[in-house]
């Protein structure tokens, strides 16, 4: 915000003493933050590094290729229709108004889904959103990058599996399911009975009403059903209660995976000790010791320019998280750079393309410091998702420890599922899917 | 003086019986209806029409709705966001499975599949009041989302429980652009807030007011309260339903279940308390007060207050500011903003000799 004002006071002064001053190009990223309401703890990180990212890559490197970052932020408060107004409201500014829109919030991307296609903005969904959006021949737009909830669903079995000694000891196991009761908890659904077919083992599927802060009955369900496993697939104020829970009815928190909403400080920490040894998947880990982060402490924090009023949640889960949202946007800036040109603004057009040519392998990541940080992926048109590996990460009950490398989902069965869905939506709409090997 | 109604004689029935039997009344609506549909789609961008003007006459609707059964019939409601679910589900359903459905008439069905559930919910109305029934109106709230939820023929079978909308076209002319849009938004509004008006001067809407004001009276003077209270809950539901159809076919596109939840239920009900419970022009006020304002605040207090402090606080200082002037508007004025209107048109007939 800060800095916008400065370049937007800037633009004036030199506007008016010079007439014709010719600014440096500026690439608009508008931002639709959620700051209030009842997941304002995540978004706040995840919004507040981000920012933190770009502000550093000004400072450190004066932006992408000569050409200055600069956002706007818009409160949604989670809320679709506010996030719509946002993405209208954001759609036009800048020089050649929003280059990339990323609501992190599921139900702003649906709201928006077909918007995008519209007006030509490209819209990232990392971790969230629609999962058959990976499909790039039915959704051009669209972007679940990383990973979506089916590769991590599958990632999550195989983790097992690696914990039991090979996917076929999986047979006759029971894995408890344990779910926020919404579309976002039921996304788990179809991919974990393809799964329980295929490997022999039983699903156990218990929903929790929204907030969840009330888990009586569903533990009582499983000290009866005893699954060897369970799979915690949820959402704010139901993660702590959930690991309470279990360290009351007795069932062993390393027996409890959660996915990437379920594993962050913010679960673990109001649990205080039941949480030690709780794992969770994710596709970015925790922790301050990798070089960018060090960037942002020397290059944002330093000056006093960080975003995050708390500064110890530097290096939390969700901060990191956010920080990939913005490596993934300077990348994209920097890919579509190499195609159309450095020094000046990209549009939304020129932007997707740098999307759907990311690649990300172990020698780019290192050199932007990411090593480790969050997997590699490449993007194509016919794969918008990239990666689909998680870590798994343990709690100690002061810190997350990563416990393994990048786990890998099962491709061709999550991809199978993933060109169905998408070929069923193709028809509802009417959509012809691209051509992608005509797309360069 | 200028807000006079001397002089204008009623010499027919028809005269009399008119929906504003005032002219002054008269020239207003139908100059803001003109303006409306004629200047508005010229004057105004996308970032107006999609984002601020269509919402803003959608929530008017589902606020029109609520006002019909709690302002007027004295119900109070908590489900009426889950009612707009009913409407935006059935409205897609019914283009869904038949073929070649009209838009128009999926939008009457989706209310019609509003106003049966709503019916059905009212039931515990004839039996318990006040505070109690709004607590049994919570169980639609959640039993209707649970239930979009639970059985996927409702969405389709989507792996999400999120419906995507189908194209809105009437007799081959398709309403894909946001001025098509918010105009087919506006003549559905405008007919439904003036059938509203029409309805609630005629007897129906005299029971209603009649049970709202003591139920035992009406009862007495031979209103039934049972039929009153239901046909209550129906039309408000049928209102609530197509305000939910035009949500998801001409605002968003595609809906989930969870956005119709009980937030969405609560705004609309500060917009009725907002804008004056009972009347037909406080559901617009408050509706527009409702949806504006946060926005309004959001796009001035960043670039006045940016450079002072975090963006934390300054997204929690718009949510303080929006509940300090709620409670302002309320201290000042606390039968809403239409009783302003009242007042100020008084004031207006006794200009400039008030006594």
């Amino acid at each position: 915000m800060k800095l916008k004002k400065t370049v937007l006071l800037g633009a004036t002064i030199g506007g008016l003493l010079a007439g014709g001053y010719a600014s440096a190009a500026e690439q608009f990223i508008g931002l639709p933050s959620y700051r209030v309401g009842p997941y304002a703890a995540g978004g706040s990180a995840l919004f507040g590094a981000w920012i933190d990212y770009m502000q550093m890559i000004n400072e450190r490197d004066g932006g992408v290729g000569g050409v200055k970052l600069v956002w706007e932020e818009c409160e949604t408060e989670y809320n679709n229709a506010r996030g719509v107004e946002c993405y209208e409201r954001l759609k036009n500014k800048g020089e050649t108004g929003n280059s990339v829109f990323q609501p992190i919030s599921t139900g702003i991307t649906y709201s928006v889904l077909e918007k995008v296609a519209q007006d030509k903005i490209p819209m990232v969904t990392i971790g969230y959103g629609r999962t058959d959006a990976a499909d790039g021949r039915i959704f051009p737009w669209v972007f679940p990058m990383v990973t979506t909830y089916w590769s991590q669903a599958s990632g999550i079995v195989n983790y097992i599996g690696m914990k039991e000694g090979g996917m076929d000891k999986l047979k006759g196991k029971k894995i408890g399911l344990l779910y926020h009761d919404s579309a976002y908890g039921k996304e788990s659904h179809a991919i974990m009975d393809k799964l329980a077919a295929k490997h022999g083992f039983e699903v156990i599927k218990i929903p929790v009403a929204h907030p969840g802060n009330e888990q009586q009955s569903q533990w009582l369900q499983i000290r009866q059903a005893k699954p060897d496993y369970v799979i915690l697939w949820g959402w704010g104020v139901m993660n702590p209660t959930a690991i309470k829970s279990a360290a009351k009815t007795g069932y062993p928190r390393e027996k409890m995976i959660g996915v990437w909403w379920s594993g962050a400080e913010e679960d673990t920490v109001p649990a205080g000790s039941a949480a030690k040894g709780f794992t969770a998947a994710g596709f970015n880990v925790a922790g301050t010791n990798y070089p960018l982060i060090k960037d942002i402490e020397k290059h944002v924090y330093a000056k006093g320019k960080g975003n995050m009023e708390d500064k110890s949640r530097v290096g939390g889960v969700y901060y990191n998280r956010g920080v990939v949202s913005g490596i993934i946007t300077v990348e994209a800036i920097r890919k579509a750079q190499e195609k159309y040109g450095q020094g000046k603004a990209l549009t939304g057009e020129q932007m997707r393309w740098g999307f759907e040519n990311l690649n990300m392998d172990a020698k780019h990541l290192a050199s932007i410091g990411a090593t480790g940080f969050m997997p590699e992926m490449q993007i194509s048109c016919l794969d918008h998702e990239g990666s689909g590996k998680v870590k798994f990460q343990q709690w100690d009950g002061s810190k997350w420890k990563v416990l393994t490398d990048w786990v890998d989902s099962d491709k061709p069965l999550v991809r199978g599922m993933i060109e169905e869905s998408a070929a069923a939506y193709a028809k509802e709409k009417g959509i012809t899917p691209r051509d992608c090997s005509k797309e360069m | 003086m200028f807000y006079r109604e001397a002089g204008q004689f009623k010499a027919s029935y028809q005269a009399d019986q008119q929906i504003f039997p005032i002219r002054q009344d008269r020239v207003a609506v139908w100059a803001l209806i003109v303006f409306f549909a004629a200047v508005v789609p010229v004057i105004a961008d996308q970032y107006w029409l999609k984002a601020i003007l269509i919402p803003v006459l959608i929530f008017s609707l589902a606020a029109l709705g609520l006002n019909i059964l709690t302002g007027y019939a004295g119900q109070l409601s908590l489900g009426s966001a889950a009612f707009m679910a009913v409407g935006a589900f059935g409205a897609y359903n019914f283009m869904l499975r038949i073929d070649g459905m009209p838009f128009l008439l999926a939008l009457v069905m989706g209310g019609l599949c509003a106003a049966a559930v709503g019916v059905l919910f009212g039931l515990p109305s004839l039996r318990i009041k006040g505070f109690y029934l709004a607590v049994a109106t919570l169980a639609a709230q959640f039993f209707i989302v649970w239930a979009l939820v639970k059985f996927p023929w409702f969405s389709n079978y989507s792996s999400s429980g999120v419906i995507s909308t189908q194209e809105i076209s009437i007799l081959g002319f398709v309403f894909d652009g946001p001025t098509s849009k918010y105009m087919l938004t506006l003549a559905v509004v405008v007919v439904l807030a003036l059938a509203a008006k029409n309805m609630v001067r005629s007897s129906t809407g005299r029971a209603w007011m009649a049970v709202r004001d003591m139920d035992v009276a009406a009862e007495v003077i031979g209103i039934r309260p049972m039929r009153t209270k239901l046909i209550a809950f129906a039309v408000s539901s049928f209102y609530c339903g197509v305000a939910g159809a035009l949500y998801a076919y001409t605002y968003l596109g595609t809906v989930e279940p969870e956005g119709f939840n009980l937030d969405l239920s609560f705004k609309i009900l500060f917009m009725i308390i907002i804008g004056g419970t009972g009347s037909i022009m406080g559901s617009f006020l408050g509706a527009a007060f409702i949806v504006l304002l946060p926005i309004l605040l959001d796009n001035f207090v960043p670039s006045l207050l940016g450079d002072l402090v975090s963006s934390s606080f300054v997204s929690n200082f718009q949510l303080i500011v929006f509940g300090g002037m709620i409670i302002f508007f309320l201290i000042v004025e606390p039968h809403g903003l239409a009783r302003l209107w009242q007042i100020g048109k008084e004031k207006l007939r006794l200009w400039p000799f008030p006594h």
